[in-house]
């Protein structure tokens, strides 16, 4: 590098310039996504601090005042009797006991789908990425009847079962360990005397950490956030998941809905405040799978 | 998970020195079996068997007699079925070029031009409105847009839009359900990204900037050619998403008060369909239009993307 450019420095000047211009371009790319990924959630944090009234009047980034926060609080606590908690509670549930199923059989038939020979792999996988990139939600209309003819509607099953079926998850991990782990690696191992199941769980499982997490918050943060489903089968509020019960705080904030609310202390405040508390379960696992997340791949096993 | 471990179990025997050179391969398939056995049920069930029903219902009327392809007749001449399939498209063209543009470039400029600990921040804080996803993101999009309170209320004021009616005209819809999909979808697809950029192994961006290539050469010719399988996954799957859009547009019409089209996506088209005049049957007719969409675009991008090629080995 250094020798060449002493021997031409116009072409050093040249290049000099063009590295410039195309850390001015990264910059610029970078500065207008952050304002546009951030901004909004700085907004949103900000707007519980104000009064229904100060949302209007004060400017959107100015900070108003602690009491206005608790004043919130209380006022959603207060909602239908603290059902706040329940449709938190709800959520955890769904999306807890779907994602255990989610990772019991995604993670193993997406790693047999990519390094064991089977009759019918070759079907599945195409009937996996088919189902995968079809509309969901054309599918929670049947979905709902198939519930309904088996009797589940209403009950935990009808919520968790449906969310534990992940296809997108099963390519990950296909995908994952068809182009991350040698098959050559498994052979040898095979030949030394492991078992299909020692294979599993002694080296590919060991190895697709960063894959595992992937899945989890994937499908931790899909059912987390799905609405559609739940709002159909789910006939009663006290089974509510928090994202139906956030659709039903909007019905009864008067700023949103004249016609309904009055007397519910449920305002743009409160609403922001309930959208914050509904998204924290997510940011945290988030945080905590991160890690695994950023180490990348396979980075871990080629160069430790 | 006991089902897998009896079928470890198995097909684990002592194998006999002179068999075990044969046995892996048999071995191997039936632990397969085994392996996938979890999620084939799930699959079946949730996958499979509604789909059919979805057929079965598309191609019957409500009393359970066959109709043929009469109620895709019924819905292709409804009135509100074609201005809903040309509002997804326009929709869907926007998202698609500026989701794989936007992702690709930042997930490289985060991967190669600089360091990793300033790069996972960028990461995390473009990831955040992922946790905002559905109900929430359109109700936060919805107090940016409203020039009453929104942070940028002087920008939309410069568009010369001054009411929130204004701001959600129906030509500007589109531009809005990207603004809110890229807002919640892409920080997660650039996480994605990066990890795939991260697969690739050192020595090869080093063997290539010996060469002379500069960091965007590289990124064109290596790093991109390197992790198309995943830009093709995202964008089979983003695709997909957007074909099924309902509660951004079901929302917006609502905090409208009325004035927007209720029908403006196809899925809406169903929604109404089904539980305001309890056609089940047009309603299934119009989510296998959506399949159908689907299936065709990812058999495109199958077949042209080597998103197999893992299979041929």
């Amino acid at each position: 590098m250094t020798s060449t450019s002493t021997r031409h420095p116009s072409a050093q000047r040249r290049g000099r310039a063009s590295r410039v211009a195309s850390i001015l371009v990264v910059v610029l790319i970078l500065a207008l996504l952050l304002i546009f990924f951030v901004l909004p959630i700085v907004w949103l944090l900000l707007a519980p601090t104000k009064t229904a009234g100060e949302l209007l009047d004060l400017s959107p980034l100015s900070f108003g005042a602690l009491s206005n926060v608790g004043a919130a609080w209380s006022h959603l606590v207060s909602f239908e009797n603290g059902i706040l908690f329940v449709w938190l509670k709800n959520s955890a549930i769904y999306s807890g006991g779907s994602l255990i199923l989610t990772l019991a059989t995604s993670i193993p038939a997406g790693y047999a789908l990519a390094l064991t020979r089977f009759r019918g792999r070759k079907v599945l996988l195409t009937i996996t990425l088919l189902v995968m990139i079809m509309p969901s939600a054309s599918l929670v209309l049947p979905l709902f009847l198939e519930l309904n003819l088996f009797g589940l509607i209403g009950t935990v099953w009808s919520i968790i079962l449906p969310f534990s079926f992940f296809p997108f998850g099963v390519y990950l991990v296909y995908i994952y360990f068809a182009t991350s782990l040698p098959s050559e690696m498994l052979e040898a191992a095979r030949i030394d005397g492991a078992s299909e199941w020692q294979l599993f769980t002694r080296i590919a499982l060991p190895l697709a950490k960063p894959v595992i997490a992937l899945v989890a918050f994937f499908s931790f943060v899909g059912n987390w956030n799905n609405f559609f489903l739940p709002y159909l089968v789910l006939p009663s509020s006290d089974q509510f998941p928090i994202q139906v019960g956030l659709n039903q705080l909007l019905s009864s904030t008067p700023s949103f809905n004249p016609l309904a609310g009055k007397g519910l202390n449920i305002q743009s405040p409160e609403l922001a405040l309930s959208i914050i508390i509904a998204i924290l379960p997510v940011l945290v696992v988030f945080l905590f799978s991160q890690r695994a997340l950023v180490s990348g791949m396979l980075a871990g096993s080629t160069k430790g | 998970m006991t089902a897998l471990n009896t079928g470890g179990r198995l097909t684990a025997p002592a194998t006999p020195k002179l068999a075990r050179r044969r046995a892996p391969r048999r071995r191997a398939g039936l632990a397969g079996y085994a392996f996938v056995a979890g999620y084939v049920i799930l699959l079946l069930a949730f996958g499979v068997f509604p789909t059919l029903y979805a057929v079965y219902l598309a191609v019957t009327n409500d009393r359970g007699q066959f109709t043929g392809l009469g109620q895709f007749i019924k819905v292709i001449q409804d009135y509100r079925f074609g201005p809903a399939f040309s509002d997804i498209l326009i929709y869907l063209v926007l998202w698609l070029v500026i989701l794989v543009v936007l992702t690709v470039v930042v997930a490289v400029i985060l991967r190669s031009r600089m360091r990793p600990g300033l790069s996972s921040v960028f990461r995390f804080l473009f990831y955040i409105p992922g946790a905002l996803a559905g109900v929430a993101s359109v109700l936060v999009w919805m107090f940016m847009l409203d020039p009453g309170v929104s942070p940028v209320s002087g920008l939309l004021n410069a568009l010369g839009l001054s009411t929130f009616s204004e701001v959600i005209a129906p030509q500007s819809l589109p531009v809005i359900f990207v603004l809110i999909a890229f807002w919640t979808g892409a920080g997660g697809w650039i996480v994605v990204m990066y990890g795939a950029l991260n697969n690739i192994p050192d020595e090869i961006i080093e063997a290539a900037r010996m060469d002379g290539a500069g960091p965007w050469k590289s990124a064109w010719f290596i790093q991109i050619p390197m992790i198309s399988k995943w830009i093709a996954y995202m964008t089979i799957l983003a695709f997909a998403a957007g074909t099924q859009l309902f509660i951004e547009p079901q929302l917006l019409q609502s905090a409208s008060l009325g004035r927007l089209n209720p029908t403006w996506s196809p899925n809406q088209l169903a929604y109404v369909l089904a539980f305001q005049f309890g056609d089940f049957n047009g309603a299934a007719a119009v989510s296998i239009f959506l399949l159908a969409i689907g299936l065709v675009g990812a058999g495109i991008l199958v077949t042209r993307s080597g998103l197999f090629k893992a299979d041929n080995e």
